[in-house]
C-alpha cells in the first residue's frame, strides 16, 4: 500500500511506549502468552490472544504499525484467567509484543512475528 | 455519530456459583484508523470505540482501552468469574461522545 513509508518522525516507536509503560523497570519472562497467527493473510483482521496469569494489566504493540499501541487491557477481580482474545490490525510483517504488569508490580514481555500477505491500514 | 452501531453478547444464561464462564463481545463498528485518506487524497478523521468494560454486580471483569489499531467490529473474548446470580454490563465509549451499553443476566443454579 502507498503512504506506508510515510511514518512521522515524531511517532513514539513501540520501544518508547514500552518504557513508558515499564517506567524504565526490567522486563522478564514468565507465564505471559501471546497467540497470534505465524502468516496472516489478511492484515486488517488478525487474530489474537493474550494470556497474563497473574497480571493486573497488559498494553499490547505492533511495532511496524505507524502508530504501535493496540490495546491496554485492564484485568478486574472477576477475571479468573486474565485471558483475552481480540483481532487486530497490521500495516506488514512485524513483531506484535505483549508487555503485563503483574500483581507484585514486576514486568513481563512475550512477543510473536506476524508475517502478513496484505496490509491492513489502508493508503 | 457513528451509523449502525450494534453490540452483540454472548453469555451462558446459567451457572453455578463461583463457576468461570466465556464471554464474547461484538461490536458493529467502521473503527475509522484516522490513516486513510479519500479519493481526494485527503485524511479521514479518526473515529473509534476507545474503550470498552465488563462489569458482574458493580464489579469490574475486564477493562479495554483500544486504539486504531484494533479492527472494524471489534471483538473481544474473555472469562468471567460468577460469584452469584446477577447482570453483567458491557459498556462500549465512542469517539464522538457516544456509549452503548448492553446488559445479560445470569442465573446461578
Amino acid at each position: 500500500a502507498s503512504g506506508l513509508g510515510a511514518i512521522p518522525a515524531f511517532a513514539a516507536t513501540a520501544e518508547d511506549m514500552i518504557a513508558e509503560f515499564t517506567g524504565g523497570a526490567a522486563v522478564g519472562e514468565g507465564e505471559l502468552s501471546l497467540t497470534a497467527p505465524e502468516i496472516a493473510e489478511n492484515g486488517n483482521t488478525v487474530p489474537i490472544e493474550v494470556s497474563a496469569p497473574g497480571a493486573v494489566a497488559v498494553a499490547i504493540y505492533a511495532d511496524g504499525n505507524p502508530t504501535p499501541a493496540v490495546a491496554t487491557v485492564k484485568f478486574g477481580k472477576l477475571n479468573p484467567s486474565n485471558t483475552v482474545s481480540t483481532r487486530i490490525r497490521l500495516a506488514g510483517t512485524q513483531n506484535v509484543v505483549a508487555v503485563a504488569q503483574m500483581e507484585d508490580g514486576s514486568f513481563q514481555q512475550a512477543s510473536a512475528a506476524v508475517k502478513v500477505t496484505i496490509g491492513g491500514c489502508g493508503g | 455519530m457513528a451509523k449502525g452501531v450494534k453490540p452483540r453478547v454472548k453469555v451462558p444464561k446459567s451457572a453455578s456459583a463461583g463457576e468461570a464462564i466465556t464471554i464474547k463481545t461484538l461490536i458493529s463498528h467502521k473503527m475509522e484508523s484516522g490513516q486513510r485518506k479519500d479519493d481526494d487524497g485527503n485524511v479521514i478523521p479518526r473515529s473509534i470505540i476507545n474503550r470498552f468494560t465488563c462489569d458482574f454486580n458493580g464489579e469490574n471483569v475486564i477493562d479495554v482501552t483500544l486504539e486504531p489499531a484494533i479492527s472494524t467490529n471489534p471483538y473481544f473474548q474473555f472469562d468471567a468469574t460468577v460469584p452469584e446470580a446477577g447482570d453483567f454490563k458491557f459498556t462500549w465509549y465512542d469517539d464522538d461522545g457516544s456509549v452503548y451499553e448492553e446488559t445479560k443476566s445470569i442465573a446461578v443454579g
